[in-house]
């Protein structure tokens, strides 16, 4: 290996590809999902170049199946996902711990405290102890860049697969990160490949053989990671902080601003924090009688210590989230860790308290501000249909008194949810809407029900709800909002598009086709381009949901991220009336209420939906676009 | 050295586009850098901010209340937002062109973007605006109003690290089809803040 090295500007995930492919990474499979995204997408450049095989795969569980059968073989493979992701990547992962792999296998996890872009909060190195599998824990690009090498060395030498878990602050930080020079260089094949052996077929009788050797290795892992230097002591105070991922850095800042800080605190840092470095833990633990506990997320460092210290008949105070010294959700950030030291500090009697920077202004003291909620496009077809279905429900309501209930899915529609639309009255996980419409059903019988879902969601965990709901006869709509692309996590390629991640020709699957097969006997494709097509929506939306049985409509569009657009709207000020319907209705970012009559802006790309709405036919065909 | 710029705006103002340029720049000048950025929900029209940390040691990628050195608002509403950022001291650029929110649901504040802009200038009387979308636009295309910001802050020589340093980043990192309206952009807004502050 090259020891020349040069300083790169890389996101974490970035640098995570990096490392990865440092490694001689030879299959990488993912499904996208904020924050983890970047890593696999930074591979797919140099895919071709380097012969690592990389694919998006249909959902996590399918991406982390297909890495199991490469990393079986031989083969040194990575998943990416986010949090939730794992969660529909389960199944395969708690079995596999017993079975173990060949080559090397690891899983990059990207957690997100906030949340900034997930349904939950849910802690990824908890996770890794349930699974009894290994958990490494970055706290910035370079760090991640450097666990993602280690990571695939464990998991070769241990034969078990290791989670690389990020957060948001590490994933989608930018640092200068030191790599290796390296021309990108072809991978090594696999030479073995696959050799038949019993170990591969899990069998209640080999899981009853293999769970000790699991156990085993959780011990030699934690003797290992007591050896580390990614777990590092610094100071010699009384008083421990241990942190761990980018809560350590905030430690750091917290207290740096104390003259002689480390004649005050002993500060631990824990990189590798599954199997927890117990025997480097117990040394720390008995230089200090008093311990700060400063992690975002679950109380997983606090129970690890605690657990230790009763074990070993230590003395210390412990003040973390279990007893109220620190916030139990949310994001961590410098500080909120000044306070909860601070807090700390209080409660053992210390006069010392760290000292916030002065703002010029406080938030209290702020003029009230715009509230400025993320919104569906200028143009994006969801806003067509989304719009057709609230009337379909109208017009039902008006002609048989029947409420409509809207389940909603995870992409972008899920920001149908919000004013003026109000389209989503439930939202729980990928591909849960159909299923929840099929309960809402058999409760609510006299409503109607819609599913949306989009054509990603669809072929992520979409299909085995739509057999359902054909199998047990559920009398629902599923709307399928097909903007050919899976749009929020930045426009990546799934099966419906009839091209793979690195832009190669396959075969595109077609929605319609997908649930006719299925035994859906109402199939509709419905264009959403035509300068008509609210009408034809709103038609189709109605059939739909007067049809006895599941009912399927595929709404077919263009996603307006991607698109370049060719014309544009624009209001006639002699016919606008000043009446405010179409932004009201629509809530369309490029809609603005400039003084007194609405203005369309630049950002118009031409769907010419608030044409189609205007009481007055005041907003009428601009021009084309450049 | 520790330097701390935050550059706040709306989804689509090219804010992370900025904040990359700015943290290539001060790793250039051989320094630490580490950002933070929004990337995923927000980015549809929601409120948007980049974090940038520049200095001798690594540290976390978010700054902490009161310690930003430069508050770049690529619009007005955002910048009031992001205020309790900025260290007392701390230098503010203001782009004056508001963006109204795509829907004001029942009970939120209406947006009178001429009431923050002078709380703004009342707060902060050695405040540097100016409308750089219409300047940008003016230029060529208002989507260069990022580009525009950076040249503002050169033109305010507020940055840590040579004017050289920002020009051969924008240089190497924007293609070249959008290259020259980016550098007349960069290239007025710069003069235009010199005129301004007699710099």
């Amino acid at each position: 290996m090259s020891l020349l090295t040069e300083k790169k500007l890389l996101m974490g995930n970035e640098a995570i590809a990096l490392g990865a492919i440092e490694t001689g990474v030879q299959v990488v499979t993912g499904y996208p999902g904020t924050p983890s995204t970047e890593a696999l997408e930074t591979i797919i450049r140099y895919a071709d170049r380097c012969g690592i095989y990389t694919e998006w795969s249909s959902n996590e569980k399918v991406a982390l199946e297909t890495a199991i059968g490469a990393a079986y073989s031989g083969a040194k493979a990575l998943v990416t996902m986010k949090q939730v992701g794992l969660n529909v990547a389960s199944d395969p992962l708690m079995s596999l711990s017993y079975i173990g792999i060949k080559g090397a296998l690891v899983l990059l996890v990207a957690d997100d405290p906030g949340p900034h872009s997930s349904q939950t909060e849910q802690d990824t190195r908890v996770f890794g102890h349930f699974a009894n599998i290994p958990v490494l824990d970055p706290a910035t690009p370079q760090e991640a860049y450097e666990l993602t090498k280690l990571a695939f060395e464990l998991s070769h030498e241990f034969e078990i697969p290791v989670i690389l878990r990020t957060t948001t602050r590490v994933s989608h930080s930018s640092g200068d990160v030191e790599v290796a020079v390296t021309e990108p260089a072809l991978v090594e094949s696999v030479d073995e490949g696959f050799v038949k052996d019993r170990r591969w077929t899990i069998f209640p009788r080999l899981t009853a053989e293999r769970h000790p050797w699991l156990e085993s290795v959780q011990d030699q892992l934690s003797e290992r990671f007591s050896e580390l230097s990614f777990n590092s002591v610094s100071g010699s105070g009384k008083i421990g902080i241990i942190a761990s991922g980018v809560s350590a850095l905030y430690v750091r800042e917290a207290v740096e601003t104390v003259r002689s800080f480390e004649e005050l605190f002993t500060l631990f840092r824990v990189g590798t924090v599954y199997p927890f470095p117990e025997k480097a833990v117990l040394s720390f633990l008995k230089g200090i009688d008093r311990l700060i506990v400063a992690e975002e997320l679950d109380p997983y460092l606090e129970e690890q210590v605690l657990q230790l210290i009763g074990r070993a008949h230590l003395s210390v105070e412990v003040y973390g989230k279990k007893n109220g010294f620190f916030p139990v959700s949310g994001e961590y950030n410098v500080d909120l860790v000044i306070d909860g030291i601070n807090l700390a500090l209080e409660a053992c009697g210390e006069s010392l308290r760290l000292s916030h920077a002065l703002p010029t202004i406080s938030g209290e003291k702020l003029p009230p501000l715009p509230v400025r909620a993320p919104t569906l496009c200028a143009g994006c077809m969801h806003r067509t249909v989304f719009y057709a279905f609230k009337q379909a429900a109208k017009q039902l309501k008006k002609e048989s008194q029947a409420d409509t209930i809207f389940s909603g899915d995870i992409g972008c529609y899920t920001l149908g949810n919000a004013y003026p639309l109000n389209m989503v009255d439930t939202c729980l996980c990928m591909g849960a809407g159909i299923s929840i419409a099929g309960g809402l059903f058999r409760t609510n019988p006299k409503a109607k029900h819609v599913a949306f879902i989009g054509d990603s969601t669809f072929f992520h965990s979409g299909i085995p709800a739509v057999i359902n709901a054909v199998y047990n006869r559920a009398d629902i709509t599923l709307a399928v909002l097909d903007n050919r692309t899976t749009a929020m996590t930045g426009h990546q390629p799934h099966p419906g598009i009839g091209l793979t991640a690195l832009g190669s020709a396959s075969r595109a699957i077609k929605i319609a086709d997908v649930v006719q097969s299925c035994g859906v006997e109402f199939v509709r494709t419905v264009d959403t381009v035509d300068e008509d097509s609210l009408e034809s929506c709103v038609k189709a939306a109605k059939e739909a949901m007067n049809f006895k049985g599941l009912s399927v409509i595929v709404f077919k569009g263009r996603c307006a991220g991607i698109i370049k657009p060719d014309k544009y709207y624009e209001i006639k000020p002699e016919a606008c009336t000043g009446c405010g319907f179409c932004i009201k209705e629509l809530g369309c970012p490029a809609l603005n209420l400039a003084s007194d009559k609405p203005v369309i802006q630049d950002s118009c790309s031409g769907c010419g939906l608030c044409a189609q709405v205007c009481p007055s036919e005041a907003i009428c065909l601009g021009g084309e676009k450049l | 050295m520790k330097y701390n710029i935050l550059i706040a705006g709306v989804g689509g103002q090219g804010v992370v586009l900025a904040s990359r340029m700015l943290a290539l720049a001060a790793m250039k000048a051989g320094f630490h850098v580490s950002t933070a950025e929004t990337i995923g929900m927000s980015q549809r029209e929601g409120s948007v901010s980049s974090h940038i940390r520049i200095g001798d040691k690594i540290s976390g990628s978010l700054i902490p209340i009161g310690q930003a050195d430069l508050l770049l608002g690529l619009e007005p509403a955002e910048t009031v937002r992001n205020l309790p950022f900025l260290k007392k001291g701390g230098k503010v650029l203001v782009n004056t062109h508001a963006i109204q929110p795509a829907s004001r649901p029942p009970g939120c504040p209406e947006y009178k973007s001429a009431a923050l802009l002078s709380f703004l200038c009342e707060y902060y009387p050695d405040i540097l605006c100016s409308d750089f979308t219409e300047l940008a636009e003016d230029v060529g295309t208002y989507r260069t109003a990022n580009v525009a910001m950076l040249g503002a802050a050169v033109g305010a020589r507020v940055l840590p690290f040579p004017e050289s340093t920002l020009r051969a980043v924008l240089d190497a990192e924007i293609p070249e089809r959008y290259r020259a309206v980016n550098k007349a952009a960069f290239e007025r807004a710069m003069k235009c803040i010199r005129l301004i502050s007699g710099t």
